[in-house]
């Protein structure tokens, strides 16, 4: 079976190559790249796919699949379907399922349900048992089954004591330690701590909670020589805090969800559960912080952090709904639209956050646009405009905040494990 | 008299020309309450819920009769718990309260933003009887209405609402509508019981009584909530009682004729000592009956309001 992908702009920011041509794949690998390729068998499925750009498939290192345990909100394969049609040929699956990944027969089922779809899904084991920061989980049987990094995620790993031993039994492995950070008695509150939240009058996670973990958490990936990866950063000071600590040599990465770039917690006024989610939305400052991240570097990649709940959960009062919202299938249209179109990011630039460096810090092969490679690939359109329509999603749930939200870029195709997929996102 | 707003969800976005509205109309009710015959028919016809989450008799009564003296047929449902407990939730509890064909709904929660919340499920008229630590409107407008009564006015007036700023919905209340009336609010208790923030609202933040006392014309005084969240932020209700109680020989001491304001159930000394609870300063139980008044004006207002801008 071939396919013609024909009047690409081709970047691959690893080979170096920004170009225009036509790709030919056969069989799932990439047999010819070049201008006017011709085929005269009736066979070849051809795509037109002027105005599209194609890059390395992304990769959203920050996805929450609800199996096992909560499949009413999300499975391996309906996440999996969900990031195809966001634009994505892989995702990093988090561990707080129920029961969580901390065993490698979790692991193994994930990979397994996964084989079937075109997505390719590196699953993050737990860092201790049950994630409750007490007893090492057995690291290095999840790595062998095929974890490519830990965390606690929905939590920070509980004490330093554990987070040490975490830290350094990691790195025999080379595999980067996820926090979330939060430190755990300033945590609990509904939204961000400051003006708004007086006025809303919700309960709050002060800034400082999330900048204390992460300056520990530095400070702890300086002693231990560890990988340490800072989840969805969300305040201006701890954006400052991985800038010194990457200046200083220490291995630090961080990521930044769509959200996080793009809205503020003025957003809570009307008590939407749709804007709930942990880390809270912050102020313009932050948000600016963010921007500035991204553009100077300190944060290494963009990851959805895509938290799927019921409805029937988030319809509910305020302080009693959980946190989180999709993301997958709203991620690629942010960045382009905010990050791209605003003048922040080059698109080269983009291919880096989504492509390249998330899969550095989690030590997996970057995909490269080459002939004999296999195709993976993104393809996207970034002048397309249309409205986020969330109940055409692909994922299970329907809790975004950007439903009936324009957006200009949008996810096209990808192409993966031999098949094209074409999104319906902006269909 | 119609009002801009549409439902009563807080202070914040509530006009200065409607809260005027509100307390004048306050007026002549509670001249009606004065009467032998303490009842007006015009809420007739009109249902009124009280949907109650929280256990607060005190302010589901104070609604209830008003509600009756103005010849609303009124119901109350109560709810222990949160719905989540329940087994129901909040929006099926309230559809089902609408499906009976209701105008208008009092609600209290636990959970801040509930009314606006409901205004969003629902078609009635909502009036918030406290969400959360948000805001708790009508025990507002019953204070400054309270205070306009003894004092003549609203505006140019300082008033200072003491103790547990951070875990009161009455507080950022009073604030929106005392500043929205043109008086000078501060707050004054331990740093640990005053949002971090609050500065931002306009307010002057005070951790001395005496200097609370001496600078204001009006002290608010709020009750101390004895919930272990709460009470994990000063130290004890003596040492507080030590430092923020009103007590008779503080208010001697400031020789200061300040008018005091409480908006009940009193802990008796903890914020205040029992002589000045029942002593000449305080308007403790006239807050109560301007309450009824006050929150007649409210339903009335709203019963009646035609057309649907807000
Ligand atoms: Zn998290």
């Amino acid at each position: 079976m071939q396919t013609l992908l024909k009047n690409l702009r081709i970047i691959d920011t690893t080979l170096n190559i920004d170009q225009k041509a036509d790709i030919l794949i056969d069989n799932g690998l990439i047999e010819k790249i070049g201008t006017d390729i011709e085929v005269n068998d009736w066979n070849v499925d051809i795509h037109d796919l002027s105005g599209c750009i194609a890059a390395p498939g992304f990769i959203d290192i920050h996805v929450h699949l609800r199996e096992p345990g909560r499949e009413d909100e999300e499975t391996v394969v309906s996440g999996c379907m969900g990031a195809a049609a966001g634009g994505f040929t892989a995702i990093a699956s988090m561990p707080n399922t129920d029961p969580a990944a901390d065993a490698a027969e979790i692991i193994e089922s994930i990979i397994t349900k996964s084989e079937k779809t075109p997505v390719d899904v590196y699953p993050i084991g737990a860092a201790t048992i049950e994630r409750k920061g007490e007893v090492l989980a057995p690291i290095g049987e999840l790595v062998e089954a095929g974890a490519v990094a830990f965390s606690d995620d929905g939590v920070a790993i509980k004490t330093a004591g554990i987070l040490r031993r975490v830290m350094e039994y990691a790195s025999m492995y080379n595999a980067p330690v996820i926090e979330h950070c939060e430190d755990e008695s300033m945590a609990g509150g509904s939204m961000n701590e400051g003006f708004n939240s007086t006025r809303f009058g919700l309960t709050a996670i002060p800034p400082i909670a999330e900048e204390l973990t992460v300056a520990r958490d530095i400070m702890m990936a300086e002693y231990t020589g560890a990988k340490v990866h800072i989840a969805h950063i969300s305040t201006a000071k701890a954006v400052q805090l991985v800038r010194e600590g990457k200046a200083k040599g220490i291995k630090v990465t961080a990521e930044v969800t769509p959200h996080h770039f793009t809205l503020t917690d003025d957003s809570l006024a009307d008590y939407d559960t749709n804007f709930k989610m942990n880390p809270p939305l912050r102020t313009k400052d932050d948000v600016a912080a963010m921007i500035e991240g991204l553009r100077d570097g300190t944060i290494d990649c963009i990851a959805s952090d895509h938290a799927p709940h019921s409805i029937e959960e988030k319809e509910m009062e305020f302080e009693y709904a959980p946190n989180g919202i999709l993301g997958l299938e709203t991620t690629l249209g942010l960045t382009l639209n905010n990050l791209y179109h605003q003048g922040v990011l080059s698109i080269p630039q983009i291919v880096e956050k989504l492509v390249v460096n998330p899969r550095n810090i989690l030590g997996i092969p970057v995909p490269v646009i080459r002939e004999g490679e296999k195709a993976n690939l993104t393809i996207f359109d970034p002048e397309k405009e249309y409205k986020v329509r969330v109940a055409g999603f692909k994922s299970k749930s329907r809790n975004s905040p950007f439903d009936g939200h324009t957006l200009k870029g949008a996810p096209v195709a990808i192409f993966n494990k031999g098949k094209l997929v074409l999104s319906q996102v902006s269909g | 008299m119609q009002l801009k707003t549409k439902h009563l969800l807080g202070l914040e976005n509530v006009s200065s020309s409607d809260i005027q509205s509100i307390l004048d109309t306050a007026v002549s009710f509670k001249q009606v309450l004065e009467r032998p015959i303490k009842k007006v028919p015009t809420l007739q016809g009109k249902t009124v819920v009280n949907l109650f989450y929280e256990n607060s008799t005190r302010t589901r009564i104070s609604f209830e009769l008003a509600e009756k003296r103005l010849s609303a047929d009124s119901v109350n449902f109560s709810v222990s718990g949160s719905s989540v407990s329940k087994g129901e939730t909040f929006k099926d509890t309230v559809r089902n309260i609408e499906a009976m064909k209701v105008d208008m709904i009092v609600v209290r929660h636990g959970s801040a933003g509930v009314p606006q919340y409901l205004t969003k499920i629902s078609d009635s008229v909502v009036i918030n009887a406290g969400d959360g630590i948000h805001e708790h409107p009508t025990q507002a407008l019953l204070d400054m209405y309270s205070i306009r009564e003894k004092l003549g006015k609203l505006e140019g007036l300082k008033v200072c609402i003491v103790g547990d700023i951070a875990h009161s919905r009455v507080a950022l209340s009073n604030i929106f509508g005392l500043q929205a009336m043109g008086a000078e609010v501060s707050v004054c208790g331990p740093a640990t019981l005053i949002p971090r923030n609050i500065g931002d609202l306009g307010v002057k933040v005070i951790h001395n009584i005496d200097e609370a006392i001496q600078e204001n014309d009006v002290l608010n005084i709020l009750r101390i909530q004895l919930e272990r969240k709460a009470r994990a932020a000063f130290p004890s209700t003596r040492e507080y009682h030590k430092y923020y109680g009103i007590t008779k020989e503080r208010m001697e001491k400031n020789k200061k004729d300040v008018l005091l304001l409480h908006p009940g159930p009193i802990n008796r000394g903890v914020e205040i000592s029992s002589e000045m609870a029942d002593g000449e300063h305080q308007i403790i139980l006239e807050q109560v009956t301007n309450g009824v008044a006050v929150r007649m004006a409210i339903l009335y207002l709203l019963g009646t309001r035609q057309g649907e801008d807000n």
